[in-house]
């Protein structure tokens, strides 16, 4: 095409497209529709879910309820609110993270950057792969069996050389493995989306495979290791089943020992989900208006997660190589 | 990519005073019609009598032999892509490899700072030599560092102007040096690049929110930081408008007086514009190795004449 054809074919063809292009076939133009209504459905139900947990979270939280503790009792004032079950929440999930999160890296680097020796890393991944398909369940009575051998026992409260077996560290520990294959996706993925000319360009300068990875592809791949991150911890505050079995249930810190966090760590306590769990109408509690408002702070928490996720998304978009 | 190369007319406009128009019989580019519509996109131009004008007259008469490719062949696995090719690399001088599509110039050129060995099934023959030392026995790391490398598309990376600069300085694994004490090395690395003026003090600006150009100049400013001895360049232009071409084709026949330069380049004109030595291969060979203005216009092989009129590409 040289230069004195382009003027004349420019602005001809282009705006009568439209109109040319053949008429949709009927399975077509049902097949759109039914996607617009599918869409348009889950649309609907995502937006009833938020706003009915709106409207009832509004109605019965308190700011009373993030400040006292949940006691025993019969009636709405007199059970208290989820104060130790909220920090609960904030704590197991923080050990999950501090698990997860440089495992995570750590196992994605090396399945993006070496995946050497080759069958190993098939193994890793498909392990990898087969925890993120274990129900929560399965994965806390592994725990149990984990936890109360008497090798773990200086994890969790024991007594006579009997191991109780559920601590927070306990819990942490195993919903950390919830988390491990979103961090480990997610961070591959960043890393894997680096256009191998930059690493090469990192090596052309002397760098070091090492050098490379820690101070330009991690660097790069950051928005999406805080994805990864973001949305474990999603998984990990959204887990019930963990919590019941290796937390212990007890709705307050029960604290085993005497050191200021360790005993804490070491002992039993609740998270949101298992106050909500507890409390909704065919729990033991039966009190479903706390039982709300403490899934209306849980949505609260996730809808905020994944406002992150998205942010971070779109910042990994803005800033890229022409490949 | 060719087709993003600058076309040739933009030649009209500037220094006519240094340029010496060719005969279009005698060299590059083809005249219209000689049945070219080959692969060089740039060979389609009409103002072909005004194209191809020099940088410069005479090449710098302190070339200084830097490194030496001796009977070198690469493979990859069972396929040949450089055969025996033998070719001096000195400083004071701009080298440029030209060649149709796979006859093995990238290949070449990446074998020069050992980057060939990422790639695992490659096989080497043959030796390259800095300073009359075998790279084999260097560590590839302080290697790349005397020969540093910049690409095809402008990568620089995800982090702020200075750091792009910073890192080749900081030492691996070592402390960090701090911000201050950079500083000076930075800038200077920038300057030499041309792009401390239109940055001035910004260099907090994210690398990746510059312009092409001004990308790929932090490229060359990031790959002189090192204080390199050798630079390569593959196509460095080739992913850029005309305005950034001949400013980085300005930077790099500076550049000749410190470093000894190899381009690889797919663009004719441009490696008449910046080499003092042409280097043609084809199907892994070395074909023919000369002046820009030897083997331009007076081509002892039949097949470098037959590509520099662009009879094939």
């Amino acid at each position: 095409m040289s230069l004195l054809e382009l003027p004349v074919s420019q602005p001809g063809p282009r705006a009568p497209r439209a109109a040319q292009s053949p008429p949709w076939r009927l399975i077509d133009r049902i097949g759109l529709a039914v996607a617009w209504l599918l869409g348009l459905l889950f649309c609907a139900l995502a937006g009833a879910l938020v706003l009915y947990f709106l409207v009832q979270g509004i109605k019965y939280v308190r700011p009373s309820l993030f400040l006292t503790n949940p006691s025993p009792g019969f009636t709405a004032t007199a059970t208290g609110g989820f104060l130790d079950p909220m920090l609960g929440t904030m704590l197991v999930s923080a050990i999950a993270m501090a698990i997860a999160l440089p495992i995570g890296i750590g196992v994605a680097v090396w399945l993006s950057e070496y995946g050497r020796p080759a069958a190993l890393a098939r193994v890793a991944e498909s392990t990898i792969e087969m925890i993120a398909g274990t129900p929560s369940i399965v994965l806390a009575l592994f725990g149990i069996l984990l936890f109360e051998s008497p090798a773990l026992g200086f994890l969790s409260r024991s007594s006579e050389g009997v191991v109780f077996g559920r601590s927070f560290f306990a819990a942490g520990a195993m919903l950390s493995l919830v988390a491990l294959p979103l961090v480990v996706s997610n961070v591959r993925e960043g890393l894997e989306a680096i256009p191998d000319h930059v690493r090469e360009a990192s090596y052309a300068l002397g760098k070091t495979k090492f050098a490379t990875t820690r101070r330009v592809l991690l660097p790069a791949a950051r928005p999406s290791v805080l994805t990864g991150a973001m949305l474990g911890a999603g998984r990990v505050i959204g887990d019930t089943a963990i919590i019941v079995v290796l937390l212990g249930a007890t709705l307050t810190f029960d604290r085993s020992g005497s050191v200021p966090l360790l005993s804490t760590l070491r002992g039993t306590g609740s998270t949101l989900t298992y106050y909500v769990f507890y409390n909704a109408p065919t729990g033991e509690g039966n009190q479903p208006t706390k039982a709300y408002a403490a899934a209306f702070v849980l949505l609260m928490i996730v809808l905020a997660l994944n406002v992150g996720v998205d942010i971070a998304t779109r910042r990994s978009r803005r800033l890229r190589w022409s490949s | 990519m060719e087709f993003l190369t600058p076309p040739p007319v933009r030649r009209l406009t500037g220094e006519e005073s240094v340029t010496e128009p060719l005969g279009p019989t005698r060299g590059l580019p083809a005249p219209p019609g000689n049945g070219n519509g080959n692969g060089n996109g740039n060979g389609s131009a009409p103002a072909s009598p005004l194209v191809g004008g020099r940088r410069r007259i005479a090449s710098t008469p302190l070339a200084i032999d830097r490194m030496q490719a001796e009977a070198l062949s690469v493979a990859y696995g069972r396929k040949p892509a450089v055969d025996s090719v033998s070719l001096p690399i000195r400083q004071g001088e701009v080298l440029a490899l030209i060649g149709p599509s796979g006859c093995g110039k990238t290949t070449l050129l990446r074998s020069l700072n050992r980057l060939t060995e990422l790639n695992k099934d490659v096989s080497q023959s043959g030796r390259i030599t800095l300073d009359e030392v075998d790279i084999a026995t260097l560590d590839p790391t302080a290697l790349r560092r005397r020969v540093t490398m910049v690409f095809q598309q402008p990568n620089p990376f995800p982090m702020s102007v200075f750091d792009n600069v910073a890192y080749v300085l900081r030492e691996q694994a070592a402390r960090r040096p701090k911000r201050a004490a950079l500083r000076g090395a930075v800038r200077d690395a920038l300057a030499r690049a041309g792009l401390l003026d239109e940055l001035g003090d910004d260099l907090d600006h994210p690398a990746l929110r510059l312009s092409g150009g001004q990308q790929q100049r932090l490229c060359i400013a990031r790959a002189l930081a090192a204080d390199p001895e050798v630079l390569l360049l593959d196509e460095p232009c080739s992913a850029l408008d005309p305005q950034s071409t001949q400013v980085i084709e300005d930077l790099i026949v500076r550049l000749r007086e410190d470093v000894a330069v190899v381009i690889v380049t797919h663009n004719l004109q441009q490696a008449y514009r910046v080499a003092d030595y042409v280097a043609f291969m084809y199907l892994g060979r070395l074909v023919e190795y000369g002046t820009a203005r030897q083997l331009f216009r007076t081509p002892r092989e039949q097949r470098t004449r037959e590509y520099v009129r662009g009879e094939f590409g």
